[in-house]
């Protein structure tokens, strides 16, 4: 069992928002720690489009979202915040002393006194394709995420999709599967040019077996995949015996679990009050793109200034004697831990 | 009225909604069926990154071509016809008057 990870204030989501955050912490000497189901911190920003440029950040006539995240980074880390990483943020309990526990994918423990939802679109998933059946082989032969490639090692594989998830994976477990058939709706591939073109090297040399202009629409199996189903575009089909399907369509934002935390949901977001942008859960905030309130704009700016708002709430939680004193950057500068 | 277009918005279920929709406040098709109340997501907020906003274009009209972004997203998305279209690379103007689009499954 993992050890218990205990901080001032937890943030659920380490895109712009939830790291700017961590400032306005540091500043009130409050610590932080940061969970992301992505494998890096910056969110949107950083997974889906780092290299577009965003105008509407303060100072910054155009800042790439990518290196928007380099520079928040650069700028909490003398307040040195924990990360966890790759795990969804899956379970909320309450302890007996008031403070909240939260429990990952991976079986992780947090707790805080505080908690900050930050969670953006909500948590980035693979985006399963239309099959009747799909939910009954997931791990039973279908995979949405590869993790480990030396699993497939001599197994029948049937990749599906035309980005370059797919390729590059397709590329990969050609030298370690039995058999890689590769299956795509339409006859080109708009994946990066280069894996694009090792794909087809790939098929020439019989590595790959390219199968275009068709999709997997149906799978059979008793308890576990046998054979997948291909319709092509003009409407024929076939199936084709295999071990693993392997849908690589990208990924897609669900509010997933935090859903069923008991906070008050409003359309898609966590309903907040603007005072402090607490949620119905005293202790529990909800901060950035993931909240609504009346009149909310979904911009990183407005995120940071409800970030900034929200902390000094969350110190008056943790520390209700003590007295906060409003400081300026510019008089002391920052003091990391 | 001036510097408006009509459009027609089939929903999933078959209905048929004729909205108005203004020329001069760079909305795009997305926007315009998100204000409408039309069950149009839009997630993204219009970068060709989600597909929610996917539609089928049933009139003949000559659209804009396809930006890569917008052939990358559609390529994994699923319910693809030849029609397919991201309603939030449709600019509203003038050329789209009378444009008919049904709402692709999610």
């Amino acid at each position: 069992m993992s050890q218990t990870i205990e901080t001032d204030l937890l943030i659920i989501g380490a895109g712009p928002v939830g790291l700017f955050t961590v400032f306005e912490a540091g500043l009130i000497k409050l610590r932080c720690h940061l969970i992301d189901y992505l494998p890096q911190p910056g969110g949107q920003c950083t997974e889906i489009y780092p290299k577009k440029p965003i105008y509407d950040i303060p100072g910054f006539p155009s800042v790439l979202a990518g290196d928007l995240i380099h520079n928040l980074m650069e700028q909490i880390a003398p307040f040195k915040p924990g990360f966890t990483l790759g795990e969804r943020a899956e379970e909320m309990r309450q302890t007996e002393d008031g403070k909240f526990e939260i429990i990952t994918t991976s079986g992780t423990i947090h707790r805080a006194p505080c908690v900050a939802i930050a969670a953006g679109l909500g948590v980035f998933e693979p985006r399963k394709p239309p099959i009747e059946n799909l939910s009954n082989f997931e791990n039973k032969g279908v995979d949405y995420i590869i993790k480990e490639p030396e699993k497939f090692r001599n197994q029948r594989i049937v990749v599906a999709g035309g980005g370059d998830s797919a390729l590059d994976w397709s590329i990969i477990l050609a030298d370690i599967a039995a058999e890689v058939v590769l299956v795509h709706r339409r006859s080109s591939f708009r994946g990066a040019l280069d894996s694009a073109e090792k794909v087809t090297e790939l098929a020439h040399a019989g590595k790959i077996k390219l199968v275009t202009e068709a999709e997997v629409t149906g799978l059979h199996g008793n308890g576990k995949l046998e054979e997948v189903v291909i319709t092509f575009n003009n409407g024929e089909t076939t199936t084709h015996p295999t071990d693993y399907y392997l849908p690589l369509f990208g990924l897609s934002p669900k509010l997933g679990p935090i859903a069923d935390w008991g906070l008050n949901l409003d359309k898609n977001g966590i309903a907040v009050d603007t005072f402090d942008y607490s949620t119905n859960i005293p202790g529990i905030y909800a901060i950035g793109d993931i909240n609504e309130y009346p009149g909310k704009l979904k911009l990183i700016l407005c995120g940071f200034h409800e970030g900034t708002l929200m902390v000094q709430s969350a110190f008056k939680r943790i520390y209700p004697d003590a007295k906060l004193q409003f400081k300026y950057t510019t008089v002391n500068g920052v003091n990391g831990f | 009225m001036e510097n408006t277009i009509q459009l027609t918005v089939i929903d999933r279920d078959g209905i048929s909604h004729t909205l108005e929709a203004p020329t001069d406040m760079n909305l795009n098709l997305m926007e315009v069926c998100k204000g409408s109340e039309l069950p149009v997501e839009g997630t993204c907020g219009g970068m060709a990154l989600c597909a929610s906003c996917h539609v089928y274009v049933l009139s003949d009209h000559d659209l804009p071509e396809q930006s890569d972004e917008e052939l990358d997203m559609l390529d994994q998305a699923f319910f693809v016809k030849d029609n397919s279209r991201l309603g939030c690379q449709l600019r509203i103007n003038d050329s789209l008057h009378g444009l008919i689009v049904e709402l692709a499954k999610v």
